[in-house]
């Protein structure tokens, strides 16, 4: 499956490449974001297994993802609409939406890059800076992977859990954000190194209601190179 | 009630153990007016309630499996964990909905009202279907429903909307707001129930993702019209419509001109 990059980095700046909607140019002239498309997952469907299986990866991606971001382009051509109708609470009343569905693309792309098959490396515990780092913020790997399962099962409804940098403090911290809210939403300076899906979706059809499982049983996919990246590029 | 609070933040509770403790044995004698208790802390608890029909009386719109792990499991784990928080809560005590209205504390929840609203939402969730139900309410309560949401048509729209307008884990009512003396289709999330604002719910449907993710995976919309058309108890709601009817005037009285 190629790799593609979140297309929304490319589509938000005003230098559209070729193909793009009329609407998208538009919308892009007048300084509106544009629309989204859903990333393509960097591996099968069925590569995560036995951790997640093929079904849930499926599902997630294919619908689930896929409807935020149907539901996030039409939120946004809403807005375009009231923004140049002068419709105040009509642009109000879309920040629910933009930032639910907004927030489910944003989140889930993330999501995507952090797991990584067994056989290609996913699982492997993180080297290098951010391992140090790691060990001077929590103690120790095992103890944060303990944290970020702890956080995860006491969390209430949906949502997800984050390793989070801080990149003006330079420190690593474990936070929660509710339904698809995304980890800005905890401080502006926040960058997400790891993010861990808790709705019932990424994991009821496998474990059911035992979360704790799921919970456990991510680490051996998880792609710590990518959080160790994200670290360095922020270090850098 | 403070003073004892404290002496309860002590060792877990035993039930079956025996373990004599005179702090403890004070605060259970203030607690129980004067009645000593030696052995176990917790004396009562809540209980989980069995839905009024078989496991698969609900099929094809809510599968065996699906009950099954949705009260076996969830519902039991939410009963289990109230009553291990109570063991140590000052809370213990109240009738359940006592309970929600207390830890749900003006809109800074404690933490048992997750435990304590989730076990009364399913209770109220199980009982507001039946098996062969849905269609549409007759009598007095589809004359409300007419008044309130112009038709029953409305009214199932007006539901359904509601649903896909929640974003997240939640649930949708069809609550008797008590100061405007109206039905609503209100939605709520994660555990609130209208009891924390003090309507009385009709119909609860559960929109947590367990609730029907196995049958349905992704596609809410299809369970929502499922249980309106062919899930929701009519009976129970009519029953629940009459007990609110004894706290809130729903008609003006006809006075006779002399």
């Amino acid at each position: 499956m190629a790799l593609r990059t979140l297309a929304s980095k490319k589509t938000l700046s005003l230098a559209l490449g070729g193909g793009a909607r009329p609407l998208a140019a538009a919308a892009a002239a007048r300084g509106v974001a544009t629309t989204v498309s859903l990333p393509d997952l960097p591996y099968d469907f069925g590569a995560l297994e036995p951790a997640i299986s093929g079904e849930i990866m499926r599902l997630h991606h294919q619908k689930h993802h896929a409807t935020y971001v149907a539901n996030y382009n039409k939120a946004l051509e809403q807005l375009d609409a009231a923004v140049s109708k002068g419709d105040a609470s009509a642009v109000v009343q879309l920040q629910g939406a933009i930032k639910f569905n907004g927030g489910g693309h944003v989140n889930h792309s993330i999501f995507w890059k952090n797991l990584k098959p067994i056989s290609e490396g996913g699982g492997e515990p993180p080297h290098g800076k951010l391992g140090w780092a790691i060990d001077e913020h929590f103690g120790s790997f095992e103890a944060l992977v303990k944290k970020m399962n702890a956080e995860g099962a006491a969390l209430q409804g949906s949502g997800w859990v984050w390793l989070a940098l801080d990149k003006e403090a330079k420190k690593l911290s474990v936070e929660t954000t509710p339904n698809q809210d995304p980890l800005v939403t905890k401080g502006a300076s926040f960058v997400p190194l790891l993010g861990i899906d808790v709705w019932e979706h990424a994991y009821y059809l496998q474990y059911k209601n035992v979360k704790p499982d799921y919970l456990n049983n991510i680490w051996k996919v998880m792609n710590w190179k990518y959080a160790g990246e994200v670290y360095e590029n922020v270090h850098a | 009630m403070a003073a004892s609070a404290s002496a309860l933040h002590l060792l877990p509770s035993s039930p079956a153990g025996f373990q004599p403790q005179q702090r403890r044995l004070r605060s259970n004698v203030r607690r129980q007016g004067g009645l000593t208790r030696r052995f176990s802390k917790v004396v009562s608890y809540y209980g989980l309630t069995t839905p009024p029909y078989k496991l698969d009386a609900l099929e094809p719109y809510m599968s065996r499996r699906t009950v099954e792990l949705h009260w076996g499991k969830h519902h039991q784990d939410y009963v289990d964990g109230l009553n291990k928080q109570l063991a140590t809560s000052p809370l213990y005590g109240h009738t359940l909905e006592e309970l929600i209205k207390e830890a749900y504390n003006n809109g800074n929840p404690l933490p048992e009202y997750n435990n304590a609203a989730q076990v009364w939402n399913h209770h109220f969730f199980w009982e507001s279907m039946q098996p062969e139900g849905g269609g549409s309410p007759e009598g007095g309560v589809l004359q409300q429903i007419e008044k309130d949401f112009g038709s029953f048509t409305n009214f199932r729209e007006e539901f359904i909307r509601s649903a896909s307008q929640l974003l997240g884990s939640g649930w949708v009512w069809l609550v008797l707001k008590r100061t405007e003396k109206k039905l609503a289709v209100v939605h709520t999330r994660n555990a609130i129930s209208p009891l924390a604002f003090g309507d009385i719910p009709i119909i609860s449907l559960d929109l947590w993702e367990h609730a029907y993710y196995l049958d349905y995976k992704d596609d809410r919309r299809s369970y929502v019209t499922n249980f309106i058309d062919h899930l929701v108890s009519w009976h129970t709601v009519t029953l629940r419509m009459m007990r609110a009817e004894s706290f809130v005037n729903l008609g003006e009285p006809t006075i006779p001109v002399a």
